[in-house]
């Protein structure tokens, strides 16, 4: 066992620490004119110059897809990629409640102040100040552009735009089109895309994956990337590189993340110098539907408004079997009731999910492998009939019947938490710069704006922020500020990274083992789930992070590849995501580990108030972890967080 | 297709109508019959309004069965390699026998203007003599069958040409959706059930 | 339950192709049809065999990815629901199911299941939505859209472009995807504007990809996971010949 100092403060066999850093971009003085001011610091491009400069988006969600639109339609010559077979299937689609903004057409008392507030303290003060006030400043403009673009939102019979509240917060200041919201303003995005692909300005190539980062000089100057139905291996080269890859849900195998979701993309750039920021901020929604045997490839998130009508509750009775129908009032444990009276069943998604955690834990979990809690409406059908029930959730309980073959009209709903969301990724300045120059990350695949907790509706709002306004300024002023060299495919940092890739693929397809890549995803998946999961432990930790490297080195022992690598072959697309995994997973454990605080999705179990609340700990842990890549243990760069707006407070919710 | 379709189809309607003299008795009918050819008169030399209506429906066919062709070869191209496991068809009947059902109709048209207007194949075959010829052909059991199969399909055709047609028009919306299919279903069975009364009528000796 | 699986199987787009038949045990009637082709997947790789290449990615009916007809249904038996939310329920112990690719010639097979629907991308791109400069919009509010309308133009806007629609189509048409489009924008006051030239350039752009013509047979309508009516491609005919008019 490796001598540890103490935990947050010092370093640990598993990591070291390293300098400080902080966001050189930010500018200071009052925070309302920032983004203003560095708008106006920021150097332009004379829109003649534009076509002369080309660069890569990697990403077609809601950040890359408005990214490259405007990009293009600004003039630059844009070549973008996505592994999906169109740009309109990314995993924004898949978001369901609404997206924030502070328009205050309510008149209830919202202003960009107020959700600028409720996002820093929703985020758990581990949020920079001025990135949530930008966020929350821009967040006018994207209803106003997402409208002109035809989205269809919900409207009044006034035709005016409805909004309803979300999340917690007591503002109605979320503008949805039904649960399908993310697929909505993706299409916007897409379609916004798709004229820039017909008029020839962006270079589309769908069906292709982003496998490593060309550096050269210091600089992002291209990727390499697998045509996906082809096989071939192919550089491409620009003047900058922007990122928008999604998040690293996958890394926990069952999560509520497209089966394509991967880390591949921000991992390689983390390799080629990229700082990785704070990956054990994950985010557990509470209203899953629980998995329902081994064969279980994804979880399906229900929308959390359920919670507003529908009760949950274990049996009091360890390894009670009898359905729930049989088990009478006396003998159920309405659980969040009881422990959180104030706030009852619409306590914070983490506090639902990790109250359901240890329900089960302790035996009293319900449906296969004890693994669900009951959600029951059969109060809610009395009080208010079914056909209200129905009016309100209809769409959501015949989504539960579809997957589960049971009528929630007449059987409890189960639930069980998922993974569907991480704050942390790559570290960015204010400018989304990462710290490799001329490298850009927009979206989920950044850290930058949600700190340890992202509220809800506020994820589809940071990716159309980045992607239709931040990026595009910032962006023009490091290409206007910086001399970039011309750079060759013949350059040897191009065919080195060629042949590293390419030797990847080859090794993955040699090894021809007796396990499928599946099989080790899905161990690596549990693994992290029962020890960085829901609640964290050191020793948990530490038990995980004696095991990812064994169970990499058995990966690259026993994995079983069939096929070539000039076709399609999506085992090899998967084992190749899942060998990024299984050293993601690894820094993952480590920043949990380092932490020794909880946070926001980060729960240390040693860290709690007596009533079982997570407890900060300001004094040591009010930074960014920003992780260098070594090829050993990571070094950690901490960038110091200030908060002249927003007191630091713990979070109360009993 | 929709335009041409619709022109043959109140064509139609008007040439059921008018068969249905028939049952006034052999004057009636014949009188109709002479009148067919000199509408219009004196304001229109002898048959000219006929001829006028023949080529118009001629021009009709010809274009109705000319985007037939042109769309079920662009329809079969575009679908070269057909499913194992047949598809489940949830289209009507009437929507899977548009192009047999178009073909029988182009055959019995044929038919029809040889027996009737050319009076070749008619066994009476004596012009202006319009409720004897009828009277000869239709006594023959065969000549009624097959008119009868011939306007079954017609009505199938009908049915849901019409209501394709709204659609390709653009005159069919959710609001007109109901009536629409009823009016697609009132006028096939009129129409089909119209001209057949008068072969049945003469094979069952109500018109001799 | 125990099924027979009959799966089309061909290499590359090239290949002839066939119908490959396998059995696969101990299926759970909670599985998803997918997960049961994984299930078939992992046991092919370790038999050595090439896995069954299908699309697929968020596995919540959303993205529009995965599609394959079953049982000669496009999307299988159950209706509005893609091939992805369709559970082995709906099947019985015993079955013979057989699997296809889309069919049609604008969407030609690559491999095994996934075939290529760029086609919709540039029907999409030749007209399918509304020009605006990002950053230029005007605010909001100040364009009230009656509510009926834009719930009108939101049940078009629910299409995922899978497809299912040109796979049910004995003509291989994508009149309904095009028309759901079309009908979504042109509802629309913001829309206006680009009302002509979107609907004359997406039904061009349509017919130079290869798709067939429509013949109304309502097939695509009951394939649609999204329920897109039959009125939408009403409302295109009716915008198209509007657009012929004011050329």
């Amino acid at each position: 066992m490796p001598e540890t100092t103490s935990l947050g403060s010092g370093g640990s066999a598993y990591w070291t620490v390293g300098d400080d850093i902080a966001d050189t971009a930010a500018p200071d003085g009052p925070i309302e004119t920032r983004w203003d001011r560095r708008k106006f610091s920021a150097k332009l491009v004379n829109p003649a110059n534009r076509r002369k400069h080309t660069v890569i988006v990697v990403g077609t969600g809601l950040a890359g897809g408005a990214a490259g639109a405007t990009l293009a339609e600004q003039g630059y010559n844009v070549i973008q990629f996505c592994f999906q077979d169109s740009p309109r299937r990314a995993h924004s689609i898949a978001a369901q409640g609404g997206i924030n903004a502070a328009k205050n057409y309510r008149n209830d008392g919202d202003s960009v102040y107020r959700l600028f507030y409720d996002t820093v303290k929703g985020g758990d003060f581990r949020a920079r100040e001025s990135n949530v006030y930008r966020l929350a400043q821009i967040s006018t403009q994207i209803i106003d552009q997402c409208v002109a673009q035809g989205v269809p939102f919900a409207r009044e019979y006034s035709g005016l735009l409805d909004t309803r509240s979300f999340g917690g917060v007591q503002v109605q200041r979320t503008f949805y089109a039904r649960g399908q919201t993310g697929q909505q303003l993706l299409i916007g995005a897409y379609q916004a895309l798709s004229r820039q692909i017909d008029a020839g300005a962006v270079e589309m190539h769908p069906r292709t994956e982003m496998l490593d980062l060309i550096v050269i000089d210091g600089r992002a100057r291209g990727i390499v990337a697998r045509d996906l139905v082809t096989g071939k291996i192919t550089p491409y080269l620009a003047d900058a590189v922007v990122l928008a890859t999604g998040g690293y849900g996958n890394v926990f195998f069952l999560s509520t993340n497209a089966k394509g979701s991967n880390t591949t993309a921000t991992w390689r750039a983390h390799r080629r110098g990229a700082l990785f920021a704070n990956p054990c901020y994950t985010q557990i929604h509470p209203t899953c539907i629980p998995r329902s045997g081994e064969y279980q490839g994804k979880l399906t998130l229900m929308s959390e408004s359920l919670r507003n009508d529908g009760r949950i509750w274990v049996p009091k009775q360890k390894g009670d079997t009898r359905s729930p129908d049989q088990i009478p009032e006396a003998e159920r444990d309405y659980y969040l009731e009881r422990i959180y009276p104030a706030f009852g069943n619409l306590v914070p998604r983490d506090i639902a999910s990790r109250a359901a955690k240890y329900q089960c834990d302790d035996g009293r979990g319900v449906g296969p492998g004890g693994l669900g809690v009951y959600l029951d409406f059969a109060d809610a059908i009395k009080r208010m009939g079914e056909d209200k029930v129905r009016e309100k959730y209809g769409n959501l309980f015949e989504m539960y019947e579809r997957i589960t073959g049971e009528d929630p009209y007449k059987v409890p709903m189960r639930i069980y938490p998922a993974v569907h969301y991480t704050m942390g990724g790559l570290w960015v300045d204010y400018d989304l710069q990462s710290s490799i120059p001329g490298l850009f990350v927009v979206g989920e695949a950044n850290f930058s704006d949600h700190g340890a907790n992202r509220l809800g509706a506020s994820a589809l709002m940071q990716g159309l922020a980045d992607g239709y306004f931040v990026l595009p300024p910032m962006l023009g002023n490091y290409i206007a500020s910086t001399k970039l060299g011309s750079v060759s495919l013949d350059d040897p940092a191009v065919t080195s990274v060629i042949g590293e890739v390419t030797g990847r693929l080859g090794r993955l397809l040699e090894i021809n083992g007796d396990r499928t890549p599946d099989s080790f995803h899905r161990e690596l998946g549990e693994l992290i789930w029962d020890e960085c999961g829901m609640g964290r432990t050191e020793a948990g930790l530490r038990k995980a992070l004696a095991r990812i490297p064994e169970l990499r080195e058995e990966f690259w022992r026993r994995v079983k590849v069939p096929g070539d690598s000039g076709e399609l072959n999506q085992s090899l697309e998967k084992a190749n995501r899942i060998a990024d995994f299984l050293e993601f997973g690894e820094l993952l454990c480590i920043d949990a580990l380092h932490r020794a605080e909880s946070c926001g999705g980060h729960f240390r179990e040693e860290s709690q108030t007596p009533d079982g609340e997570a407890l900060r700990d300001d004094e040591h842990f009010a930074y960014a972890a920003a992780w260098e890549y070594t090829g050993g243990a990571p070094v950690l760069h901490r960038e110091p967080l200030q908060f002249d707006y927003v007191h630091l407070a713990q979070r109360n919710y009993s | 297709m929709a335009v041409t379709g619709a022109v043959m189809l109140l064509y139609l309607l008007v040439h059921m109508l008018g068969n249905l003299k028939i049952f006034y008795g052999r004057e009636s009918f014949d009188e109709y019959a002479h009148w067919l050819r000199s509408i219009g008169v004196p304001a229109l030399h002898g048959a000219w309004f006929l001829w006028l209506m023949r080529a118009v429906l001629t021009v009709a066919v010809v274009l109705h069965a000319t985007s037939a062709y042109q769309l079920s070869r662009r329809d079969l191209k575009a679908r070269p390699q057909k499913y194992s496991h047949r598809q489940r068809l949830e289209a009507s009947y009437a929507v899977n026998t548009m192009r047999y059902g178009g073909i029988i109709i182009a055959l019995f048209i044929i038919y029809h203007l040889l027996d009737f207007t050319a009076l070749t194949l008619n066994r009476n075959g004596v012009e202006g003599a319009a409720y004897d010829n009828v009277v000869s052909s239709f006594s023959v059991w065969w000549v009624t069958l097959f008119y009868i199969i011939a306007m079954l399909a017609l009505g199938l055709h009908i049915h849901h040409g019409f209501w394709s047609a709204a659609r390709t028009l653009g005159v069919h919306s959710a609001a007109r959706e109901k009536n629409l299919k009823i009016g697609a279903t009132v006028l096939a069975v009129l129409i089909a059930a119209g001209f057949m009364v008068v072969p049945i009528a003469v094979l069952a000796g109500l018109v001799d | 339950m125990n099924l027979t699986l009959r799966i089309w199987r061909q290499r590359g787009p090239e290949d002839r192709g066939a119908m490959v038949t396998y059995e696969l045990a101990d299926v759970s009637p909670d599985m998803s049809f997918l997960e049961m082709l994984d299930v078939l997947n992992e046991r092919l790789i370790l038999e050595g065999e090439d896995p069954v290449a299908f699309d697929h990615d968020c596995r919540e009916g959303i993205c529009g990815m995965c599609g394959m007809v079953i049982n000669g249904q496009a999307h299988g038996p159950r209706d509005r629901t893609t091939t992805c939310q369709l559970h082995m329920r709906e099947f019985a112990d015993g079955d013979v199911i057989d699997v296809e690719p889309w069919r049609a010639a604008a969407f030609p097979v690559m491999r095994d299941l996934v075939v290529d629907r760029s086609g919709f991308d540039r029907i999409i791109g030749s007209g399918g939505y509304i020009s605006v400069v990002t950053g230029s919009a005007p605010e909001a509010h100040s364009t009230p859209v009656p509510k009926p309308i834009a719930d009108a133009a939101f049940d078009n806007a629910t299409c995922i472009g899978c497809g299912a629609c040109v796979a049910a189509c004995p003509n291989g048409s994508a009149m309904l995807f095009t028309s759901a489009k079309v009908t979504h924008l042109n509802l629309l006051p913001q829309g206006a504007p680009e009302r002509e030239s979107r609907v004359r350039d997406m039904v061009a752009q349509m017919d130079e990809e290869g798709f067939g013509g429509c013949t109304n047979t309502g097939e695509c309508t009951v394939a649609c996971p999204k329920g897109i009516p039959l009125t939408s491609i009403g409302n295109l005919n009716r915008e198209y010949l509007r657009a012929l008019t004011k050329r």
